[in-house]
């Protein structure tokens, strides 16, 4: 029997400042018969706690990693083999495998951040990340009170294949608190400026809740930008949004209100950990961003009503329209994906929320490049 | 996310900023110019420790030397406030607040209250506490317990570079007179801080560390330790939450009871001496709000009932550490009825 029938489970790699995780609990047995995309394990990075699905199909014959132990990036986890491949064969690897391993070194100080670029779009200060050096260019555009980081499952598998771009709107994360025009219809103008600043003419806008709206009002007004089109949970398709959800969040100041509304964003409220709260706290308390929070919400919704309503230029648009939507979504709800015109394609991911990039991290990947 | 700062560099940015984002704010005291005396130098140290280097700079005049009288200095600070000022007062040593507490908890601790709430007194008193620096008993004493005792005080201690700016902004914008305590030894410190301006809320205990079977309350400088601690312990298989209420006034009841209710065990950890303290007001709050959940007797890990030695290796034993942290939270997991 040669190695190559024996292949590692290794502890992924999520998102650029991961060098390690935690193994929180194995879902599935020894010996049992795994497929492309079934559930593994539960593991907890310092920002996220997850599930991890097989990248390849096989038997499970050795769980390696145990319940919370952790693990550099790339540690073996288990072990995958075929039914006739031997115990000592199996040993053998694992003890070969973990002679090898070296775990990931620490990254240098400031080196998490380094990848993080600036630009100015008139006085307003743009941070964005790029990945990936393909020939297709897709940009991720994140939603309300969100930033590029809700692209950690999303942006690094993209970028094997295409130039992969996600900005921190204007009001968000680490650009400009100041918001120059936050309707909708100004933001889009700031993806198209985007685009132009960073020397791109055409690409796939893939936006999630509030930034899908603003994808598709791209591909409304700048229509020569967009190749392609994927609108995750997204605003702008229908009327009912969870006004509470939206309210609360630009009014919460303490981890106390704030955690059950995240809670709302995911079928599994376990995937809220305590770094997420903290992050989203510490983005709350900058000068500006209730300011910023406000004005942007009044530019899309008023109470539980959303004021843009984009549906029907759905119908006719060029470029592929693709929508993602988790069926637990309790902020924009999943009956938005029904009835659409014939040209969109329409996918609901069962028992996910509004966060389904993240939740269901592979399926959205493989849909987004589908 | 990834700029890194000191501790006392989070302090000066804190008051760099505010005093470019309101001209009310004005800074006083001992040293906090120069310190030189010399013409075209009085910039040059800022502060014993450097904490306000660059800001007379800036801000010319709004940054002055006071006499060395604490009664005075302090004084004028309060009366600047209630009369439209922001003061950011510092009072090198918590030690010397003896000879102007009549200024603080009698004046501007009451000024609100006994004028019907037409008064305000929005000034800053940063001071300096805390051992391990060989400075002896009259420079190294942990005395944030007196100032919550009274009411009409807010009491802040920063165990962080990253709280330090957020918290020293907030209690600057505050409206109530504060006592801001900066540990001699976290000036060092080095951590994540944003450039841009933010606050952080009165109130609202840090849940440093998530952990299921001990709870530990930390003030300060201790947080660290009790890291240290939590890390050790770990390898043993208990898993501890540390909470670091961030003010001891207002104090955030309700994260320590909610933490409590969970794990059934509390250590708290208290730099101070250890009568009426934070460690014994903590300890009364779950011991009448939270008794049901306790599954062992509240540990309290503190210095011991006496002034801070000189000697150093009597003030290292002074100072609660890392092991005895780590033996009192022993003391609880293993505790049988």
């Amino acid at each position: 029997m040669s190695d190559a029938a024996i292949t590692a489970i290794t502890m992924p790699k999520w998102g650029l400042s991961m060098i390690e995780g935690k193994v929180i609990e194995w879902l599935v047995e020894e010996n049992s018969t795994l497929a492309l995309g079934d559930e593994i394990m539960d593991i907890e990075t310092e920002k996220i706690a997850n599930t991890f699905e097989a990248l390849d199909a096989g038997i499970l014959r050795r769980r390696v990693a145990v319940a919370d132990e952790t693990l550099g990036v790339g540690a073996l986890l288990g072990v995958l083999a075929s039914a006739d491949t031997s115990d000592e064969d199996i040993d053998a690897f694992i003890a070969d495998f973990q002679a090898n391993y070296v775990p990931p070194e620490p990254p240098e100080e400031d080196e998490a951040g380094a990848n993080y670029e600036w630009l100015n779009l008139g006085d307003q200060k743009i941070r964005y990340l790029r990945m990936g050096d393909g020939a297709q260019n897709i940009v991720l555009i994140h939603g309300f009170g969100g930033d590029l980081d809700l692209w950690l499952f999303t942006q690094e598998p993209l970028a094997a294949n295409a130039s992969v771009y996600s900005l921190d709107l204007p009001g968000h994360g680490q650009s400009s608190k100041a918001v120059e025009d936050g309707s909708v219809a100004g933001l889009a103008n700031v993806v198209a400026k985007f685009m132009d600043a960073v020397g791109i003419s055409s690409a796939h806008l893939v936006g999630h809740s509030l930034g899908g709206a603003i994808a598709l009002q791209t591909a409304v007004s700048h229509a020569g930008k967009v190749d392609a089109l994927t609108l995750i949970g997204s605003a702008g398709i229908g009327e009912e949004i969870n006004g509470d959800y939206i309210s609360g969040f630009v009014a919460a100041e303490s981890r106390r209100e704030i955690k059950p509304l995240l809670k709302q964003l995911v079928g599994d409220p376990g995937l809220i950990n305590r770094k997420m709260i903290d992050d989203i706290l510490k983005f709350k308390r900058l000068d500006g961003v209730t300011e910023a929070l406000t004005e942007i919400s009044a530019g899309f919704l008023s109470g539980d009503k959303q004021t843009v309503d984009l549906r029907g230029e759905l119908g006719g648009l060029s470029m592929p329209v693709n929508v993602i939507w988790g069926s637990e979504d309790r902020i924009i709800p999943a009956s938005h994906a029904n009835d659409l015109p014939g040209n969109v394609t329409v996918n609901v991911l069962e028992g996910f929320g509004h966060l389904v990039q993240l939740e269901a991290a592979s399926d959205v990947n493989r849909l987004i490049q589908s | 996310m990834a700029r890194k700062i000191l501790y006392q560099e989070a302090i000066n940015e804190a008051l760099d900023q505010e005093m470019a984002r309101d001209e009310a704010v004005i800074i006083m005291g001992e040293d906090v110019v120069g310190g030189t005396g010399a013409s075209g130098e009085m910039d040059a140290w800022g502060g014993v420790l450097g904490v306000t280097k660059g800001l007379y700079g800036k801000y010319g005049d709004r940054i002055m030397d006071s006499p060395i009288s604490e009664s005075a200095l302090v004084g004028a600070a309060v009366g600047a406030a209630a009369t439209g000022m922001r003061p950011v007062c510092e009072l090198m040593f918590i030690d010397f607040m003896g000879v102007c507490f009549d200024q603080i908890y009698n004046q501007a601790a009451k000024f609100r209250y006994m004028f019907g709430g037409k008064a305000e007194t929005p000034v800053v008193i940063r001071t300096m506490y805390g051992a391990g620096f060989r400075a002896a008993a009259q420079h190294s004493q942990c005395l944030y317990n007196l100032f919550t005792h009274v009411p009409g005080l807010k009491v802040v201690m920063p165990s962080s570079p990253y709280d330090a700016k957020g918290l020293l902004i907030q209690a600057i914008r505050d409206n109530d007179p504060v006592i801001f305590c900066e540990h001699k030894a976290l000036y060092a410190m080095e951590g994540d801080v944003p450039e841009e301006s933010y606050t952080i809320p009165f109130g609202e205990a840090n849940i440093v560390r998530e952990g299921d079977d001990v709870t530990i309350v930390a003030l300060g400088r201790m947080v660290t330790h009790a890291g240290k601690a939590a890390n050790t312990l770990a390898k043993e298989g208990i898993s501890c939450e540390i909470i670091d209420p961030r003010t001891t006034s207002p104090f955030d009841e309700e994260t320590v009871l909610e933490s409590v209710e969970n794990t059934g065990r509390l250590v708290i950890v208290d730099e101070s001496t250890p009568r009426c303290s934070m460690a014994t007001d903590i300890s009364s709050l779950v011991a009448q709000k939270g008794f049901s959940f306790l599954k062992a007797p509240i540990e309290m890990v503190t210095a011991p009932h006496t002034p801070v030695p000189f000697n150093g290796s009597l003030e290292d034993l002074y100072i609660p550490s890392p092991e005895k942290i780590e033996a009192a939270v022993r003391a609880t997991t293993s505790y049988a009825h």
